[in-house]
């Protein structure tokens, strides 16, 4: 896919605000303490990039899907857990809204999103529903006036501690099986009733905080129910096919970073009196990995051009997420080979790329659920 | 107010210059960037737009290619871009371009109030001789090498850097003012402008618009019009790496001799 300029232009934009903004300093920092880490989330809210795909009678730049997988892309390439930063407003945060909200949701909730004034996060897993977002055992009793009490745990939830909102799934209807009689709220984590867990010690992407999203007799208003009651995981899993546009950009992202870091050092590195680019098999390491990445990136543009052009994408953005998620880990794999004793060091980018890396082929759906969604569709 | 920012685009310094036959550089087949002075300039302007309220009017003359480089001077937050370009333009040295720019902005209009912003120099050339030339040709003001710049009024108060020290100087305006990186960090386009900047106006004023201009005569514009003669153009050589010591003055200055001793230079 040939990019044209006003895309071409806002790559040039991601590329040099993540090539300038995000220095070894701050990812450093961000790795060493885990915090999330204001002032460059404040910056980013600046020049618009948590705005952009939010339409713009909502405050957002209405960039298209292909703009937004640049985005996440190119932040990706320098910092994945920056990627983050930037991606959620756009993605699982302001989503499902833009999916299903009212139109006074929307004009509330979704122009300080934009901004990044307000924080909104998305939980759906719980310690026993993950991959099997059906069993969600949140409840959401409905009261004789129309509004609700919420009682249950989320877990792994990105963003939790520093979030404003959250869009959480819960049960409406128990009578109904599996997937059904859930529902969609959008929850004010400011309310009584709702506590954060400790934050998780995670292997990689520190410096987004995750944990656990506990409620306990939380009572939120009738308002706070986003689309029609019991259709809420038709919405959950319509949010994931976007936001699993936006896991294989980062995968994309990932991968290109690893690429350059690896032909940089493959250049510099002499063993055995040359430099170990010369040796064929650190050269066609660097082969595969290209073309994997080149895949990876075209599978992307493509599912975020149907999108764009309204078109059916699920399974467009299963096999681009599943492709991506496991190029990502290929590729740095094979940095840190080329890295070889340096790789292990993280003094050196590749290690921390090695890491964050590996949680790409597990959220927003594990690779093994995109083959499942993938070979659904084939045989149907 | 109407601010114009004049813009060029050079060479990326870390590209490899192609050069012409005739010596000229042959740009379309460089990577180019805005040349960073000028986004000092651009930042100074869009600085007062916030604050004073102005048009912001980037003008450069370059190949249509430049006109890329218009468009993301809009998403940075100009309000109009004009690009010259045609052929006759081709080949100009400072006089001639200078000559060019200043007719491109009168043709536009200048008035009381209005401002010229041009970066200190470019860093293909280097010759600083293009923004003050412009001021010299519309018969205004000019004061360079600014640091800092106070509008009060239809006056503006400009700090200039030079080599032992500094010099404040009080200009009214119409005025053109050349800008330093001292000045400010020139900001990123933004994600709203990158979407919006092909929505604003991009005017090209080609020979056939301004050559009826006063400034605009074949025999001073383009290659044929620069008295300048290129002898010779080339990629400086490439320097050693330098080394930094480390320790206590004396320490530096003790490895320093040795070093010297050693090379038979003391």
């Amino acid at each position: 896919m040939i990019l044209d300029q006003k895309h071409l232009r806002f790559q040039k934009l991601c590329r040099q605000f993540a090539e300038t903004e995000f220095t070894k300093e701050l990812l450093d920092r961000l790795d060493e303490t885990g915090e999330f880490d204001w002032d460059i989330f404040n910056k980013m809210s600046r020049y618009g990039f948590c705005g952009v795909k939010i339409p713009k009678e909502y405050g957002g730049a209405g960039g298209d899907y292909l703009s937004y997988a640049l985005l996440v892309e190119e932040f990706a390439r320098v910092s994945p857990v920056m990627s983050i930063y930037a991606n959620t407003s756009n993605s699982l945060g302001g989503g499902p809204l833009m999916l299903a909200g009212s139109e006074e949701q929307k004009q509330f909730y979704l122009p300080p999103v934009a901004k990044g004034e307000k924080i909104m996060v998305f939980a759906l897993t719980e310690p026993g529903a993950g991959s099997d977002a059906g069993g969600t055992t949140t409840r959401a009793e409905e009261q004789p006036d129309g509004s609700f009490i919420l009682n249950g745990r989320k877990t792994f939830i990105s963003g939790a501690p520093v979030a404003d909102y959250c869009i959480v799934f819960a049960k409406t209807d128990p009578k109904q099986k599996g997937s059904r009689g859930i529902s969609m709220f959008i929850l004010d984590m400011h309310l009584p009733g709702v506590s954060c867990g400790k934050p998780e010690h995670k292997m990689g992407i520190k410096g987004y905080p995750t944990c656990d999203l506990i409620m306990e007799d939380v009572h939120v208003a009738k308002d706070a129910l986003v689309g029609q009651k019991d259709k809420g995981f038709g919405y959950a899993m319509k949010t994931l096919d976007g936001g699993r546009l936006g896991m294989a950009a980062q995968g994309v992202g990932i991968a290109q970073g690893c690429l350059e870091e690896a032909i940089k050092y493959a250049k510099e590195r002499k063993q055995f009196g040359r430099p170990i680019a010369n040796f064929q098999a650190i050269s066609f390491m660097l082969a595969d990995m290209a073309t994997e990445t080149e895949a990876a990136r075209q599978l992307v543009y493509h599912a975020a051009q149907l999108k764009d052009a309204g078109k059916e994408a699920g399974q467009a953005c299963s096999m681009a997420k599943y492709f991506a998620a496991e190029a990502a880990n290929h590729v740095a794999y094979k940095a840190v080979q080329i890295h070889g004793g340096y790789g292990y060091i993280n003094e050196y980018k590749v290690e921390r790329f090695y890491r964050d890396a590996r949680i790409v082929p597990i959220y927003e759906g594990t690779s093994q659920v995109q083959q499942m969604v993938i070979s659904g569709m084939l045989l149907k | 107010m109407k601010i114009y920012v004049c813009v060029k685009q050079v060479p990326d310094t870390s590209g490899v210059v192609a050069v012409n036959p005739d010596g000229t550089m042959n740009r379309s087949k460089m990577p180019t960037i805005i040349n960073p002075d000028d986004l000092n300039a651009m930042e100074a302007a869009l600085t007062l737009k916030e604050r004073e309220g102005a048009t912001v009017v980037a003008i450069s003359m370059g190949p249509p290619q430049a006109g890329e480089m218009m468009r993301e001077l809009l998403a940075m937050g100009a309000d109009e871009a004009v690009l010259i370009s045609g052929r006759e333009f081709g080949g100009s040295d400072t006089f001639a371009t200078s000559q060019i720019i200043a007719g491109g902005i009168h043709h536009l209009g200048i008035e009381e109030g209005d401002l010229i912003l041009c970066g200190r120099q470019a860093i293909d050339g280097d010759t600083a001789q293009v923004g003050p030339q412009i001021a010299e040709k519309l018969h205004l003001p000019q004061v360079t090498y600014a640091t800092e710049i106070v509008k009060d009024g239809n006056t503006y108060t400009v700090k200039r850097a030079l080599e032992d020290g500094y010099m404040k100087i009080q200009v009214k305006s119409p005025c053109l003012i050349t800008c330093i990186k001292e000045l400010n960090e020139p900001r990123y386009m933004t994600v709203q402008g990158v979407f919006e900047a092909d929505e604003k106006p991009l005017l090209i004023l080609d020979y056939e618009a301004l050559k009826d201009e006063p400034l605009i005569e074949a025999d001073t514009i383009g290659l044929k019009g620069s008295p300048t003669n290129i002898f010779k153009s080339f990629n400086p050589p490439v320097k050693g790496q330098g080394e930094m010591l480390q320790g206590s003055v004396k320490e530096m200055a003790a490895a320093l001799a040795d070093r010297l001793a050693a090379k038979h230079v003391i």
